[in-house]
């Protein structure tokens, strides 16, 4: 019986278990308030480039107009160019990489995790190495410096977005894959024969699929901010293109003659931070025990010091 | 555990050496075409790299670098042409005085503020702090900062400095006023986790047997409060401290950026915008040993606080 459904089972058990931890979210308080900014920001973000109304590159007015007597909603920028189209126009490509580097990080994160907890040994010790070197440098710096290498390519961004998140990703899952792999039953499946990939497909990631889920709420909240950071840097980024960062960059000389210009893009950016922040500690509290929660939101510091790894003997010298 | 550890630390420090020189070496239009400008002919270009040794093989050149380095000498700043050590040192001196007040003010407010929740749990102060603590964890650092200058700066007050220029090679303590953004807009970023952390471990300490025995017999609130809660919640605050100067390193870089403040992370991207690549190996080096030296002192000293991790087996 097992055969007949085996390949269809645990692609529907993993269905289910996402929608189900998304609804517990979206059943509090909390995780509807951060599912309705961040839904308002995507909005914007996604129908505002549909809007007709001014080019967002194109040169109007004076500088730092203020907004009213024909200058548009928001006024006009550094170079004269409309506030409002350039706000409409900034946010897309902003979400989009978030999105991809989110998703590379939880990819390779997952597989190093798991290869390194289910393999141990010394591919454990060469992955949580790695991990450790990774980490050793800030992920706004580690970054910069690959970014800066070849300039503003979008491959290049989110390679380096997803590599520096990728190292945290990779301890939750291997902690969560080691949880499941010291179980009696899993082992009893590869001692019969069952080939590695089978037995972790089948059974160690459908048991990470509520863990992984809210490390990419979280790390999809850190990709924003990182990436409108090297944005606002001018990395990442082709000009004369609109972008949020870049224009709260752009135009934070002008900021007594036309606020707004920092402004829009600046409350667009909190709002989405905040939206997507929310969300993500909502799905962390409803699904995960409340002490790995906290934990959880706690990850935002960037660097987890090891002595909150499971894995790491701590104590054994003092013994 | 101290000596494992710190191996192991050398050992990261020397991977991560070994990764800034390989990815500073792929900067594209290398050193001598950012000295030499783009209207450089092609012979004077292949000059300047012979004369910067910029043609030798990548091993030699690594070698040659971290041999120089162990020593403390980390080449000349193409851009400024200088030492990279002799200029960073004041911005070195810059950004800790920045770090140091932003992790004392924080580490102080997260404290206070994390025991007042705990001790009137679910009241409007807890509910009104927790919240405000996860809206402020939650912003992007400059947008925090944009909004800083907004309200104290340009304008709604006018109180501070909009921006810390000083004059090259000043020490930021003989202007103090233009401390006092950067420091606000770092601590309202960082202090959400010092107060979550103290709280959730005073709530745990005040909820054990010690507390409420203490509280039966009749110890008074402050002595229950700082001489059994306070030392067992210890490890943890500690914890979050290392976790709050590590997450610093980096977010000096993008509000000195937005400040102008004179420390090492305005210099960094400005070292990156001139390709100057000495100059971005050191700071990112110094980065990391700071990073890494970091989370073994706070390894060590959550051990010590903490006397069920260093005696496991009783």
């Amino acid at each position: 019986m097992p055969d007949q459904h085996g390949s269809t089972a645990p692609g529907r058990v993993r269905g289910g278990r996402l929608a189900r931890a998304i609804r517990r979210a979206l059943r509090t308080r909390r995780g509807r308030i951060g599912l309705a900014l961040t839904l308002l920001v995507v909005a914007v973000a996604f129908i505002g480039p549909l809007i007709p109304g001014p080019s967002p590159t194109a040169l109007r007015t004076l500088p730092f107009a203020a907004p009213g007597h024909g200058h548009g909603l928001f006024g006009s920028d550094d170079l004269g160019r409309d506030v409002l189209a350039r706000v409409l126009h900034g946010g897309r490509r902003l979400l989009l990489l978030a999105l991809a580097s989110t998703v590379l990080a939880i990819g390779l994160g997952a597989v190093a995790g798991v290869v390194a907890a289910y393999r141990g040994g010394w591919v454990d010790a060469l992955v949580m190495r790695l991990v450790d070197v990774l980490l050793g440098v800030p992920q706004l710096v580690f970054v910069l410096v690959l970014v800066s290498m070849v300039g503003p390519a979008v491959w290049l961004v989110i390679l380096g977005v997803g590599l520096s998140h990728a190292p945290q990703v990779a301890r939750v899952a291997r902690a969560a894959a080691q949880d499941v792999t010291e179980r009696d039953y899993v082992r009893a499946v590869a001692a019969w024969g069952v080939p590695a990939r089978t037995v972790i497909r089948r059974h160690v990631l459908p048991s990470l699929v509520t863990p992984l889920m809210v490390e990419f709420g979280l790390k999809l909240s850190f990709a924003i901010i990182l990436i409108a950071g090297l944005s606002f840097l001018g990395l990442g980024t082709q000009l004369p293109n609109p972008d949020w960062g870049v224009m709260i960059n752009e135009n934070r000389v002008g900021m007594s003659s036309n606020p707004w210009a920092v402004l829009a893009p600046a409350i667009l950016l909190a709002l989405l931070a905040l939206g997507v922040n929310t969300l993500a500690d909502a799905v962390a509290r409803a699904n995960l025990p409340a002490a790995v929660a906290e934990d959880a939101a706690m990850q935002l510091l960037a660097t987890e010091s090891p002595v909150t790894d499971p894995g790491e003997p701590d104590a054994e010298v003092w013994a | 555990m101290v000596l494992r550890r710190s191996l192991l630390g050398v050992l990261t420090i020397v991977l991560i050496a070994i990764l800034v020189y390989v990815a500073t070496l792929v900067l594209p239009g290398d050193a001598a075409t950012a000295i030499l400008g783009q209207t450089a002919t092609p012979a004077r270009i292949r000059l300047l790299r012979h004369q910067l040794g910029l043609d030798a093989p990548v091993i030699t050149r690594f070698l040659h670098w971290a041999w120089h380095a162990l020593r403390g000498d980390f080449g000349d700043s193409l851009s400024l042409r200088a030492p990279v050590t002799s200029l960073v040192g004041i911005r070195l001196a810059n950004s800790a005085v920045l770090v140091a007040v932003v992790a004392a003010v924080s580490t102080g407010l997260g404290i206070v503020g994390g025991s007042l929740a705990a001790l009137r749990r679910d009241g409007w102060l807890d509910s009104l702090a927790s919240l405000l603590a996860l809206a402020s964890s939650a912003l992007p650092e400059f947008v925090v900062a944009v909004f800083v200058v907004m309200l104290l700066a340009v304008n709604v007050l006018h109180v501070f400095p909009a921006i810390s220029l000083l004059p090259p090679g000043s020490f930021i303590l003989s202007a103090v006023s233009k401390l006092v953004l950067p420091v606000i807009t770092l601590v309202i970023v960082v202090t959400p986790y010092a107060f979550r952390m103290s709280r959730a471990a005073m709530i745990e300490a005040l909820d054990s047997d010690y507390v409420e025995f203490a509280k039966l017999k009749g110890v008074p609130l402050p002595r229950i409060l700082f001489v059994h809660a306070l030392p067992n919640a210890c490890a943890p605050i500690v914890q979050v401290v290392g976790l709050n100067l590590l997450y610093l390193a980096g977010g000096i870089v993008l509000v000195e950026t937005v400040f102008d403040y004179p420390g090492i992370g305005q210099m960094l991207v400005q070292a990156i915008d001139n390709r100057d690549v000495p100059m971005i190996q050191f700071i990112v080096l110094a980065l990391a040993v700071f990073c890494v030296g970091l989370n073994i002192l706070t390894d060590v000293c959550v051990q010590l606080l903490s006397p069920r991790k260093r005696f496991p087996r009783f």
